[in-house]
């Protein structure tokens, strides 16, 4: 362990805006690229299902 | 050699049914690697002896950076295969990983940035590597577009792989920038074939995270690309019963 306190830690030596909001911003980007696709794919999976309804109906 | 992988990704059907077997654990590699790349870097790791604590923005600006390129590589790889072999995949492979390229390429500007306040005492230069860096997202933006712009799904493969392989030479440009000109940008830290510039306890975690980030673009590249392919082989039978089989009908 690099900090002999939590709160060192989070100051990060007077860097901590620096280094928080870089890798806020990186995972917030990552989270996205995860959500994005699996998102489209419920909401492709959802048409697909109302298509088949549709199609046995008539 | 045996090439016989290589013509089964000929088949989208092979495919959807490989990469749905190893997606799980690309996606529990990433989520392992990143998790322990992330607290090793963030709080194991030891100061920089120059920058001090502003240094552990290199763990995540260095393998997204690295990603951003090898990703654009994969791009003309991809478009290279898909004029020579006309291999469908190779166009799926190609508009799916663009947009996650793009988005490594911006979090690597922007988390150089973050870090290049506090060291540089600027935000942004316009040297070689920062620049050639932005090129490259305007790169990805044009091969999205492009891919989005063009109806016919054939016209629009060739144009995205011509795009993606003149672009290529971009990625030498990024790496050599820093040696080529005078640049504020420091010259390669993380190396895998010579002797690392840092000391292994600052490394090691780096290599967790480059690891991690690797499997993680895997899994979201099978992720999108699996999407794709039911989408475009939705009249085909296996996908129907694919499609039927997601959606829990009789």
């Amino acid at each position: 362990m690099s900090f002999s306190s939590f709160a060192e830690f989070v100051a990060m030596g007077n860097h901590g805006l620096y280094v928080w909001s870089a890798y806020g911003i990186g995972l917030a980007v990552l989270v996205i690229n995860v959500a994005g696709p699996l998102l489209a794919r419920r909401r492709y999976l959802r048409e697909e299902a109302r298509r088949l309804r549709r199609e046995e109906s008539k | 050699m045996n090439w016989t992988w290589f013509h089964k990704l000929g088949s989208p059907k092979w495919f959807y049914e490989i990469s749905g077997r190893w997606l799980p654990w690309f996606a529990v590699a990433a989520v392992l690697l990143l998790g322990v790349g992330l607290v090793w870097g963030l709080a194991f790791a030891p100061p920089d002896y120059q920058q001090g604590n502003s240094f552990r923005i290199i763990y995540i600006h260095v393998p997204v950076a690295f990603l951003a390129q090898s990703c654009y590589v994969l791009l003309a790889v991809a478009g290279a295969i898909g004029l020579v072999w006309r291999m469908k995949l190779a166009d799926i492979a190609l508009q799916c990983a663009a947009p996650i390229g793009a988005w490594m390429t911006f979090v690597a500007l922007v988390t150089g940035a973050i870090w290049g306040k506090p060291t540089w005492g600027t935000w942004w230069v316009w040297d070689a590597r920062l620049t050639s860096m932005l090129i490259l997202l305007f790169l990805y933006f044009g091969i999205i577009a492009l891919g989005q712009a063009i109806a016919n799904r054939d016209s629009a493969a060739k144009a995205c792989a011509v795009l993606a392989i003149v672009g290529v030479v971009n990625i030498p440009i990024i790496k050599y920038s820093v040696e080529w000109w005078n640049s504020l940008h420091q010259p390669a830290t993380f190396t895998l074939t010579e002797k690392p510039a840092m000391p292994m306890e600052m490394w090691l975690p780096m290599l967790v995270m480059v690891l991690g980030i690797y499997c993680f673009f895997a899994a979201v590249l099978l992720l999108r690309m699996r999407l794709e392919v039911l989408r475009r082989e939705a009249r085909s039978n296996w996908a129907k019963s694919e499609i039927k089989a997601l959606l829990g009908a009789p």
